[in-house]
């Protein structure tokens, strides 16, 4: 029997070449001497002049440092409440208010951007007005407002994961005299190390990305890089956008690629390892 | 006399509207290897759970080494388990798994190395301490968790399915391995297993569960030979069972007119004091007897009225404990046949004969032959 | 199982988390829902009292001028209606195109399958914006897609493609594809083989076994798939902002402009809670899906 129909194969290759040629284009028009970026000028191209452009723009490495500031706060405390809400609907069973909190935490994911931004604004217009603080939006409410959507992806992650396993492990560690801090320090958390790992990750590009939520609560002082990409391409394209775009994918490729080899090398010792196992029985 | 190692007191588990376990009393005596024996659902992973102390029962007290566990959590008792799936740490090497009970304790570091190669020794896994769990194959894992879970010198130790992963070669090796452990160091085994012939190998006493309660608790023979109802007698091997109604008694043996196998005669001295005291002339009751009780022999002479096996019932002329058939299915076991044979009454009675001799088995199919027992065999049951 | 964690313990555990989400989804939804009952004002902040004291006790002012007016103006109804229909025409394309690309990873090598999977996903890692905007150069008058069908000789002028419905559907489809292809891959990777060949076996046709047998079992994922991408899709800013038609605005524009240009909170704040509950419905089936999906594994 055919494992696989030419017809969805065919879809697959047409799929891929739908997702890569764009930005394929990306890459080869931010070599292009000519600022109509879709215009080649075979003259004068390839170029590094919009990398120089965009490595010496003041306003987009202010914008890029904030963003990356930004993220790694985010990640990293979305990752604590992240992990903290998943363990807790993973594993400590049935307590008051679970309902609640399993409620909660799928509710900033499914929750459309645009109301989520215009919410967190009001709030803390609100809370300026009752308590005096935060004073104006800025780096802060920016950071509040990740921390919040991105804990929850965090929140699913780790839940997912720690569901994939029972709690036979902690347990037999209980079992054995550990007490349930000892417990979650020795046994949960290094298991579940990757997929908080993962979280951390997937929350920082989600927050240095973001766009919508950012637009609201972003003050008149601060800019992330996506907003200034993003007022920058409203008028049309920009050849140093494209450059950016270039190095992004780079960066990104390069962690993928390094991710890939680690996983690669990770389960082939493993192979190995059961292998051994098998034999000596 | 000397505190039980286990008093469980009239302890129920219920889990909403579902009652596990219930009202459960039970004694585990020290040193003894006791196991709790059902199907699934029979509440015998509960109870297990219930000693350990991962959950709390809505009703009763247990009790361990005299002290009452109520609220006392699981790493707080004198008691550790080893679990179905082993529940080896992935991320730690075989010594520090077994090593991580004694880090619990605070004791120092050389005390816990010499305990831990000591244990190791003990289930012959030293040359692996340095493995990950993964390195290794089922039946050392198994032996990792065991000594992980001996390494603290419990006063019990909990056993949850120890052989059921294993395969039947393994399972023979294991069984006596685990007997040999448990006398040397003398540690309480109470051992959780849906497999009668590993309840049966293991335990000095077993108790038989069904739904949430426990219904007969007894040595292995004691339950082998005299059950206490029909559930027991059908669950541990293989029984055939037979209603009647107790038609007279004399000193020493009662009669009981059955319908499908003519007169019964059985000796009281060896069947439930119970049966015995309900055994009023009329009264119902079901005689169980073991296949490998039942001998089997070629078909006497026809009497004029006896019919050839055909459906009905024997014939009146038919002596007590004794009933003619024919042989339906063979099965050859290598160490011993099963047959099973098609009395008049339309039912099949299975017959184990050992195969001692040559040209076994002795009978083959559509052979006439006749079931005959002894007034020892057969077990009366009122329930 | 639960590991007898300690009362203290598990309070903080669930607490902060719970207590963080109040604070900071729960009470500003609130506040938004506030909001969209009262009225604008020339002030700071722009709109009338949202309580009011009578006898001691605070009592919500509820205008409903700003929920009127939006179903007075044509425009916004309009808005509503264009921004779901482009959200499910946005589904349904995007279902298409992921379907058949799931299908084949799933049916794929173990090997392929991860090379492919990473294929897939890499894009999602780098920019959303990012992707949208590469999608201006290429359907620009002057840009690459014009220049292939010029070449072609498949047109004499340049097509009309950006600022269209079209533009739209392809930007969404594009940034949402991954969203698309990981629940359905997820579900037809779980298809066990045996079905097929003993369906196979009793004298079935492939187009046969995958109607009756592949699609019904798929469901669960096509609907895991098509939900997350039309709940988003009907609130997207990005796509129509920079891809979109200037004629006719999606709802999430509408908001943004309600809010920024004519600072119209109010109103701003009762197309929110109109588009929530629009979605409401899909939000709910989403979430019982994944409620079974986690218990599955669990």
């Amino acid at each position: 029997m055919k494992p696989v129909g030419r017809f969805p194969r065919a879809m697959l290759a047409a799929g891929l070449v739908f997702l890569y040629v764009p930005i394929a284009s990306l890459i080869v028009y931010s070599f292009n001497n000519s600022r109509l970026v879709t215009v080649w000028d075979a003259a004068h191209s390839p170029t590094l002049k919009w990398y120089a452009a965009l490595l010496s723009d003041d306003q987009i490495l202010r914008a890029a440092w904030l963003s990356i500031r930004i993220a790694l706060t985010a990640a990293t405390a979305a990752s604590v409440l992240g992990t903290l809400a998943g363990v807790a609907l993973a594993r400590l069973g049935a307590f008051r208010g679970r309902a609640l909190l399993a409620g909660l935490v799928p509710a900033p994911i499914v929750m459309p951007e645009v109301i989520t931004g215009l919410a967190l604004l009001l709030l803390f217009i609100a809370l300026e007005e009752a308590i005096g603080w935060p004073r104006g939006t800025g780096a802060v409410t920016i950071a509040l407002a990740h921390i919040t959507f991105c804990m929850a992806y965090v929140a699913v992650v780790v839940q997912s994961r720690l569901a994939g396993f029972d709690g036979s492990l902690e347990e037999a560690a209980m079992d054995l005299g550990a007490r349930p801090a000892t417990v979650f320090r020795r046994i949960t958390l290094p298991l579940i190390a990757p997929a908080i790992a993962a979280g951390w990750l997937l929350s920082f590009t989600l927050s240095w990305d973001d766009l919508v939520i950012t637009q609201f609560v972003a003050g008149p002082g601060s800019s992330t890089l996506p907003m200034v990409i993003f007022s920058k391409v409203r008028l049309g394209v920009s050849p140093d956008v494209n450059a950016l775009a270039t190095l992004l994918v780079l960066a990104v490729a390069t962690g993928i690629a390094a991710a890939a080899m680690l996983l690669r090398y990770r389960d082939r010792r493993r192979m190995r390892d059961m292998q051994l196992a098998a034999a000596d029985e | 006399m000397t505190e039980p190692c286990v008093r469980i007191e009239r302890v129920t588990k219920q889990f909403g509207e579902f009652t596990a376990v219930d009202d459960v009393s039970l004694e585990v005596r020290r040193g003894e290897i006791f196991c709790l024996l059902g199907g699934s659902g029979s509440g015998k992973t509960t109870l297990l759970r219930l000693l350990a102390g991962f959950e709390q029962p809505t009703a009763g007290r247990i009790y361990i080494d005299g002290q009452d566990m109520s609220e006392v959590p699981p790493y707080a008792r004198p008691v550790n388990m080893m679990f179905q799936s082993y529940a080896l740490f992935p991320h730690m090497t075989v010594e520090r798994n077994v090593a991580f009970g004694l880090e619990q304790e605070r004791l120092p570091r050389r005390e816990i190395r010499r305990r831990v190669d000591e244990m190791l020794e003990l289930v012959k896994m030293t040359p692996f301490a340095a493995r990950k769990p993964h390195q290794l194959s089922g039946g050392q894992r198994q032996r990792v968790a065991l000594a992980r879970a001996l390494v603290k010198r419990p006063l019990l130790l909990l056993l949850d399915e120890p052989l059921a992963a294993l395969d039947r070669k393994l399972r023979e090796h294991t069984q006596f391995e685990l007997l040999s452990i448990q006398e040397r160091l003398g540690v309480t085994f109470v051992v959780v297993t849906h497999d009668q012939e590993e309840a049966m190998t293991l335990a000095s006493r077993m108790g038989v569960m069904s739904q949430g309660r426990i219904v007969q608790v007894g040595t292995p023979a004691e339950i082998y030979e005299t059950p206490a109802s029909r559930l027991v007698a059908e669950f541990i091997g293989n029984v055939n069972l037979f209603e009647g109604r107790v038609s007279g008694a004399r000193s020493g043996t009662l009669s009981i007119a059955c319908a499908e196998l003519g007169e019964v005669q059985v000796s009281t001295a060896t069947s439930a004091e119970a049966a015995w005291g309900e055994a009023a002339p009329g009264a119902t009751i079901w005689i169980a007897i073991r296949p490998e009780k039942i001998e089997l022999g070629p078909l006497e002479e026809a009497s004029p009225d006896a019919g050839d096996g055909a459906r009905g019932t024997p014939p009146p002329s038919q002596p007590p404990n004794q009933v003619r058939g024919i042989v339906r299915e063979v099965g050859y076991r290598g160490d011993v046949s099963v047959y099973l044979v098609q009395i008049p009454s339309g039912r099949l009675v299975r017959v184990t004969r050992p195969n001692a001799g040559e040209g076994e088995p002795r009978f083959a199919r559509d052979e006439a032959v006749t079931l005959a027992w002894r007034r020892s065999s057969p077990v009366l049951l009122t329930r | 199982m639960t590991p007898f964690a300690h009362r203290t313990g598990r309070r903080l555990i669930a607490g902060l988390p719970t207590a963080w989400l109040i604070a900071l989804f729960v009470v500003p939804f609130l506040i938004v829902l506030k909001l969209s009952f009262s009225e604008m004002r020339l002030a700071v902040p722009p709109y009338a009292p949202l309580i009011e004291w009578r006898h001691g006790w605070p009592v919500p002012i509820l205008h409903f001028s700003s929920y009127a007016f939006l179903f007075a103006d044509p425009l916004y109804v309009r808005s509503y209606l264009y921004s779901l229909k482009v959200a499910a025409v946005s589904t349904a394309i995007c279902l298409a195109v992921g379907y058949p690309m799931a299908y084949a990873i799933a049916r794929s090598s173990a090997v392929s399958r991860t090379a492919l999977l990473t294929l897939v996903m890499l894009p999602f890692w780098t920019s959303f914006l990012l992707r949208v905007y590469a999608w201006i150069g290429l359907l620009q008058n002057d840009g690459l897609v014009n220049h292939v069908l010029l070449a072609l000789g498949l047109v004499h002028r340049p097509v009309r493609l950006l600022q269209t419905d079209f533009s739209v559907y392809i930007g969404i489809v594009y940034a949402y594809l991954p969203f698309m292809i990981l629940p359905l891959y997820a579900n037809l990777e779980k298809h066990d083989r045996e079905l097929l060949e003993a369906a196979a076996d009793l004298g079935a046709r492939p187009v046969s076994r995958f109607l009756r047998i592949t699609l019904p079992l798929s469901l669960p994922g096509i609907a895991a798939g098509a939900l997350l991408v039309f709940i988003p899709a009907v609130g997207e800013y990005i796509v129509p902002s920079l891809l979109g038609r200037t004629d006719q605005i999606m709802i999430g524009r509408v908001l943004s402009d309600e809010f920024f240009e004519n600072r119209d909170w109010p109103v701003a704040s009762a197309v929110a809670i109109l588009m929530l509950l629009l979605l409401v419905v899909p939000i709910i089936l989403l979430q019982r899906l994944e409620r079974r999906a986690m218990e599955a594994r669990s």
